[in-house]
């Protein structure tokens, strides 16, 4: 080091003076910002209180509970075929895909299996309603970022698919199909062939929605690199779903798990997306729609013939036991671990729901970020209140 | 090494596997259609063997109690004190990375029922009671008579938390630790050190049974408003709606058979008059 001199140690001192001055003019005061509970941007009654350092937030804090149902403690007081038309309330966007988990749990504790045709028609029936849920996600993020089309091409398109739904089960929202052992009732006619068309339209939306999104400048400012998520640190929080594969963990339960389903007769790849960003999440989540209207299409094609039904017994009780089945529902990982003692009703029932994992990342994720981010950043975890309450 | 996710082979499993290894006593008395009886000693599953095997070999005898249902699932119990250090085990030595749940467990048999208020139930439990099973009177202090699930249990609560291993395409597995809470403190080390994520589990665990978890940062209610008293998914917490109103659904319910004599009838070709 060469000796300073008098006058650089004057100009040092000035300016440590002048940014001295410049702090206590800003100097900011710690605030409480409270987000919802009625907040368009967080999809239900979630309420975030994040405490501000000017613009950026210091911690936040999500406030679930404003939506809680009980459903644990309801379970204990139904029968196993009444449980179905709770869980359908859970993820309340894509509703058949709760039924499955639990009645394949069923199902293993009672040592039985749906037969081929109803296999396949529930994996159908399960995309379905991963197109349903994922569409609207597509959709919104766009209102989220101030782009209002994409949502009411999402509307438009959802519309066509929820159509298709209620056509097989009689319930645009909450069809409440699944039974153990099979499904209440048969594809109808002609079903098929419009549903193929629809995953057409399907198909074409993703096309609009990658044309908006992908070339839009502010899209991009906005997401990438915003929000991001290690694959550690997304396993250590249990983030399942698109949220861990957009952190690069190939994981995915169709693949991994697929008991009760037909996904290893379909051909269909698990995207990743190593950034781990709120881009990458949205990225991830449109190549499945696409994907998923792929295998619908497969399923339309190859859905075999025979019963939809097997042999149970009309009162069903479940054989004592323990059973975890975890299925990838459209918001991730959604597994039932049912406790049953051999009685109409299960002992006790634990959802383990995607979203809950999946929010419960928000006070690490948020830390830091600037304000106009909460909102990207919540709308590209995706989920559902429902999901998270229960 | 197959697993959890013993996959491409979508082959149907047989129909006996969930469930054989239980004891002979909790599934005589299930009408069961479809299912040969195999002898628990019948399938193998190495895979879960061998990770159960690894388990042991670190916890040592901290390992407890044990189940595996074959090509399905491993339940592991361990002992109060080994929580913490089964979290780090399961984590940092064997690779579960991933943190499925965690939540409780209570095996006190509820004191009402099924609180469906009708008919049907009192003449189910009347039932129930005449066979001498399922009293429905149990006192909350006898707390080892209780009747547990897999890997057993000697305590009126038990957690229970799943951890797995992912993204490793056709080797993951996935494991369920379970240990006692005792009774008297009714507290456990927490695992929030461990896993990040444990947190918001604990806390519904904590508000929903009751159960402290020493060491969590901030055991506030997750859902329930401050001040509320009780803790809802006890067995002795009353659904208060059902002791109000008589439930609705109680229509589907109606024409239950009164006894599992009826119900063998009643699937029978002839029918039965309820």
């Amino acid at each position: 080091m060469t000796a300073i001199t008098d006058r650089q140690k004057l100009q040092y001192i000035a300016a440590k003076a002048a940014d001295a001055r410049v702090n206590i003019e800003l100097e900011t005061e710690g605030m409480i910002l409270n987000m919802g509970p009625q907040h368009p941007a967080t999809h239900g009654t979630l309420r975030i209180v994040a405490k501000l350092d000017g613009e950026q937030v210091v911690a936040a804090e999500p406030i679930a509970g404003y939506m809680h149902r009980g459903y644990e403690k309801l379970t204990e007081v139904r029968t196993y075929p009444q449980i179905t038309a709770l869980v359908n309330r859970i993820d309340w966007l894509g509703s058949f895909a709760n039924e499955v988990p639990f009645i394949l749990a069923s199902e293993q504790l009672m040592g039985i299996e749906a037969p081929p045709r109803a296999q396949w028609i529930r994996t159908l029936l399960f995309e379905m309603s991963r197109v349903a849920n994922l569409i609207l996600f597509l959709g919104d993020m766009g209102v989220q970022l101030g782009a209002v089309t994409p949502a009411f091409y999402a509307f438009r398109d959802r519309e066509f698919v929820l159509d298709q739904i209620e056509a097989v089960t009689g319930g645009r929202f909450h069809p409440n199909f699944d039974r153990i052992g099979g499904l209440k009732d048969d594809l109808p006619k002609g079903w098929l062939v419009e549903t193929k068309n629809v995953m057409n339209k399907v198909r074409s939306f993703c096309d609009e929605i990658e044309g908006l999104f992908m070339n839009a400048e502010i899209f991009a400012t906005r997401t990438r690199g915003i929000g991001v998520i290690p694959a550690d640190v997304a396993m250590q929080y249990g983030l399942s779903g698109a949220n861990a594969r957009a952190s690069g963990i190939d994981w995915d339960l169709r693949r991994d798990a697929p008991f009760g389903f037909v996904y290893p007769e379909l051909d269909w790849k698990v995207w990743t997306h190593p950034d781990g960003d709120s881009f990458a999440r949205f990225w991830v989540r449109l190549q499945e729609v696409r994907e998923s209207t792929k295998m619908i299409d497969q399923i339309c094609d190859g859905v075999p013939g025979g019963p939809i039904m097997a042999k149970v017994p009309r009162i069903i009780k479940v054989p004592a036991g323990e059973a975890y089945v975890a299925t990838e529902n459209p918001l991730g990982e959604m597994g039932f671990y049912v406790v049953s003692k051999g009685e109409l009703t299960p002992f006790r029932v634990k959802i383990r729901s995607a979203s809950f994992n999946n929010v419960s990342i928000t006070p690490w994720l948020l830390r830091g970020v600037y304000v106009p981010d909460i909102i990207t950043i919540l709308a590209s975890l995706y989920f559902i209140l429902g999901d998270i309450d229960r | 090494m197959s697993d959890q996710s013993d996959a491409p082979e979508a082959d149907p499993e047989d129909p006996a596997a969930a469930g054989s290894d239980q004891d002979a006593a909790t599934t005589a008395e299930v009408p069961e259609p479809a299912a040969e009886s195999v002898e628990p000693e019948g399938p193998r599953d190495e895979a879960r063997e061998e990770l159960l095997g690894r388990f042991v070999e670190a916890l040592g005898d901290a390992v407890v109690d044990s189940h595996i249902v074959v090509d399905k699932d491993l339940w592991i119990r361990v002992s109060v004190d080994a929580w913490q250090e089964a979290g780090q085990v399961a984590r940092n030595q064997l690779q579960a990375r991933y943190f499925g749940f965690l939540s409780a467990i209570d095996w006190m048999p509820s004191p009402f029922g099924r609180s469906m208020d009708s008919e049907v139930d009192r003449l189910l439990d009347s039932a129930a009671a005449a066979d001498g099973q399922a009293d429905t009177d149990d006192e909350v202090s006898e707390a080892s008579g209780f009747e547990h699930g897999f890997a057993g249990g000697e305590t009126r609560f038990q957690v229970f938390a799943r951890v797995a291993s992912i993204g490793n395409q056709a080797n993951n597995w996935g494991v369920t630790l379970k240990v006692d809470v005792p009774d008297d403190t009714l507290a456990l080390s927490t695992w929030t050190k461990v896993y990040a994520g444990a947190d918001w589990h604990e806390r519904e665990a904590h508000e929903m049974f009751g159960i402290d978890f020493t060491g969590h940062p901030a055991l506030r209610n997750m859902y329930l408003p401050t001040g509320f008293e009780g803790h809802p998914l006890r067995k002795d917490f009353p659904l208060l709606a059902r002791h109000v109103k008589p439930w609705p659904g109680i229509v589907d319910v109606e024409q239950m058979p009164t006894s599992d004599a009826d119900a063998a009838e009643e699937a029978g070709p002839e029918g039965v008059d309820a």
